[in-house]
């Protein structure tokens, strides 16, 4: 008698919060069948650290370093997207040469962190080599950010109307010479990995997302366009002097497999390191003289009100929404982070999946912990 | 070996002994011999693979204990000895505690009959290639065994991935063995040595085409059934944290760990008897390697090259390739390796009884040219790469100077990062 017995035993697993796949301190319950799962259930909350709390606390100005801290990878980024929101509520304008900076910053931290991002796909994948190549030139660029800022992780480069430090030309000229040497190192890095039949295997075909579901879902940045939607809030809802760089916006086609799967992702996330490659080129032959701040009160008091202030992080829309009552700080502020917003679309995900798949999954969203739980 | 006693016995003085304890004996002492040698081949090789991959990744690896740190692996055994043995208070103890000996003997037993030279083997059996595949399949006891006995998901998911590989992948290993065992008319490795020669178109790599792709079938299961990446999902480090080992600590983690070891360098022994011609010498016959010692040690440090060349690939691949997942590790098994190993066993059987010698020869010449042209052909690959490095760029960016690259390279390593940092990167 060939009749399937549908058994409904299934074997529940803890993967996390100690995990080297789990990227931070993040925990999924597997309801597995054997390799196969039933569902993934992420857990969060193991990296909370009320970031958002201890903003009503501070002085506008005073909150900045906390913001380094949401993600310790895209520290330029909420810098940003929090001065931006502030901004926007004092009227502070900020001078051409402090914009310009605050590309080459961005961009050379989007780099910093798509690199982290797929050297540890390729490593959860199994391959470490390429990890490591990929971490020999980050510490080109934490050598760049300690000479621009003095920090190599929390840069804490930005201040409310500007940046902290100027750059002489030698910089200018480390980072150009930096990216001579970046961008064949993207080649060597594709030969090595990008293109090997195993690799390709893992990642094509793999949990793809459809367009539909990546918006239904919220999906930003990196993991949206893998799935065919070409939204860049750098072009769609500009901010800083992007418009007035070239760059392309690299959206995903199903290169090796269909769109929105992981492979996708992990070939977006290479193309826009060249496009970064492309903006830091062009950032650094405009770069006008000037002030790199405007004068901004030390005690700052905004009026009661509200003002959202968003960027396009390594890991899509990071955005800080600040209400304001008066006083010299925050009333409230709210962090809207890529990684959350990734991490719920996982349990829809895992379905039917294999654990190696699931590790795939969570490595090409590029899911970071602090990020999620702030 | 009852003759070896014998003598033994007179040697000693002690002919009034019985013989059955001098047989002992003996094999004792051969047993501590071969133990000692399988040792101290994993340990070295322990140290090889950091070494190798610390190259592969442009660092270093350990370079304090000893001469380009050689004696990291005797630091590491130490530390292994002094530390406590850890076991969980869920698991079941008495399996727990014994798991790690079916993969230590499993592995260690399989030695006896490596040919290490022409007269330095411990046990040169009549049933060899069998004896070999057999006992090595006791490892998947003993993985098992830990799994189980962890009481550990991850553990358990490791030992079930592992036996469902190991099992899996001794089939077409033991085919493509076949081959070799089907042409040399004997299942004695020593007996498989005697028939090829030490020039490479003596060998039965090269013998005839079926013979050349059955030693990659054998080289890719034997790399499956050692758990080494491309293959490595029992201890896949990114899903199952560590597989069958996760809770193994001290003297009982070195036992798997060095068993892993071993086998690399029996896989590739196995290779070497196989298909390389073992200890043969080019120019040399077998009867003129036995009248001289001299000969022999050089038969012996040739073996020891090839074998040694063997396990450098497989560090080489680990610190390369990514790994497969479950499904397509299956897959690759029984969609392609174990077809294509019944192809070269029956095309293999067809040569013997259909082609005549002067064409055999033909064969052998067109295959020892094609082999050596692929080989050549990815050395001088290899090399090229290798010779290349630093040629294209300067990584001082302190001096702020652009580099030049060349359009035509595809890969570009970077020789003067590797330069600059060689010294101080190892602090």
């Amino acid at each position: 008698m060939a009749v399937a017995i549908p058994h409904r035993e299934e074997l529940m697993l803890n993967m996390g919060p100690h995990h080297p796949s789990t990227h931070g301190v993040l925990r999924f319950i597997l309801h597995t069948d054997g390799e196969v799962m039933r569902k993934a259930v992420p857990d969060v909350g193991y990296l909370h650290r009320g970031i958002e709390k201890i903003a009503e606390r501070q002085p506008f100005a005073g909150f900045v370093p906390f913001t380094d801290r949401v993600n310790y990878l895209e520290a330029i980024f909420a810098n940003q997207a929090y001065a931006l929101a502030v901004e926007r509520l004092a009227g502070i304008q900020v001078p051409p040469r402090a914009e310009y900076l605050r590309v080459i910053a961005a961009e050379l931290n989007r780099i910093a962190s798509h690199q982290i991002s797929i050297g540890s796909v390729s490593m959860d994948i199994g391959a470490y080599t390429p990890f490591l190549y990929l971490l020999r030139e980050r510490e080109k660029i934490n050598d760049l950010f300690e000479a621009l800022c003095g920090q190599r992780l929390t840069f804490n480069y930005l201040r409310l109307g500007g940046v902290a430090f100027d750059v002489k030309d030698e910089w200018l000229r480390r980072l150009e010479a930096f990216l001579d040497h970046f961008e064949p190192a993207i080649d060597e890095f594709n030969s090595l990995i990008s293109a090997n039949e195993i690799f390709v295997k893992r990642l094509a075909h793999v949990a793809p997302i459809s367009a539909a579901d990546a918006v239904g879902y919220g999906l930003v940045g990196p993991n949206l366009r893998a799935s065919g939607v070409d939204w860049d809030l750098r072009r769609d809802q500009p901010y800083g002097i992007y418009p007035e760089l070239e760059f392309d916006v690299p959206v995903g086609r199903g290169i090796r497999g269909e769109v929105g799967d992981c492979y996708d992702r992990f070939w977006l996330r290479v193309e826009e390191m060249r496009q970064s490659c492309r903006l830091l080129r062009q950032a650094v032959a405009k770069l006008p003289a000037g002030d790199v701040c405007a004068k901004v009160l030390r005690k700052l008091k905004l009026p009661a009100g509200e003002a959202y202030g968003c960027v396009e992080g390594a890991r899509g829309e990071l955005g800080f929404y600040v209400v304001t009552d008066g006083t010299d700080k925050p009333y409230r502020v709210k962090i809207r982070s890529g990684s959350f917003a990734a991490l719920s679309i996982i349990e829809h995900l895992s379905r039917g999946l294999m654990i190696a798949d699931l590790v795939a999954v969570i490595a090409t969203l590029d899911v970071l912990a602090p990020e999620m739980d702030r | 070996m009852q003759l070896l006693a014998e003598r033994i016995a007179t040697w000693l003085g002690m002919e009034g002994l019985p013989r059955q304890a001098v047989v002992a004996g003996v094999v004792l002492v051969v047993a501590l011999v071969v133990a000692t040698v399988v040792l101290t081949i994993a340990g070295i090789l322990t140290w090889a693979e950091r070494r190798v991959a610390g190259r592969t990744q442009s660092r270093v690896g350990p370079n304090r204990v000893g001469p380009l740190g050689f004696l990291q692996w005797v630091a590491d055994g130490i530390k292994l000895i002094t530390k406590e043995d850890v076991i969980p208070a869920a698991a079941d103890r008495t399996l727990f505690r014994l798991a790690p000996y079916p993969v230590i003997v499993g592995i260690f037993a399989a030695f006896a009959s490596v040919p290490f030279g022409q007269k330095l083997i411990a046990a040169d059996l009549n049933v060899g290639v069998l004896y070999l595949m057999a006992i090595t399949s006791l490892v998947v006891v003993g993985v098992l065994m830990a799994g189980w006995a962890s009481n550990n998901k991850w553990a358990l998911l490791g030992g079930v991935r592992s036996a469902a590989q190991i099992v899996s992948y001794e089939v077409p290993s033991v085919l493509a063995a076949l081959s070799v065992v089907l042409l040399a008319g004997t299942l004695s490795l020593q007996g498989i040595i005697g028939k090829q020669g030490g020039w490479p178109w003596e060998w039965y790599l090269f013998y005839n085409p079926f013979t050349f792709v059955a030693f990659f079938l054998f080289f890719t299961s034997a790399v499956a059934e050692g758990n080494r990446t491309p293959f490595d999902l029992p201890e896949a480090e990114s899903e199952l944290v560590a597989g069958y080992n996760v809770e193994y600590s001290g003297m009982r983690f070195a036992g798997f760990f060095l068993g892993e070891f071993a086998n690399v360098y029996l896989l590739s022994a196995i290779a070497t008897a196989l298909f390389f011609g073992g200890w043969q010498i080019p120019g040399v016959t077998p009867d003129m390697q036995a009248a001289s010692p001299v000969w022999q040690a050089v038969g012996v440090g040739l073996f020891a090259l090839k074998a040694g060349t063997g396990a450098f690939v497989v560090l080489w691949l680990r610190w390369t390739m990514p790994r497969l997942r479950v499904d397509q590790l299956m897959g690759l098994c029984y969609r392609y390796l174990l077809p294509l190993s019944f192809a070269m066993l029956l095309g293999n059987a067809a040569y013997v009884w259909l082609v005549p010698q002067w064409a055999a020869w033909v064969v052998q010449g067109a295959t020892t040219t094609v082999g050596l042209a692929v080989a050549g052909v990815f050395v001088r690959r290899v090399f090229y790469h290798i010779r290349h490095v630093g040629d294209d760029v300067s990584l001082d960016l302190a001096r702020g100077e652009s580099g030049t690259f060349d359009p035509q390279l595809q890969v570009r390593v970077y020789g003067a990062f590797r330069r600059r940092h060689a010294g101080d990167s190892a602090s």
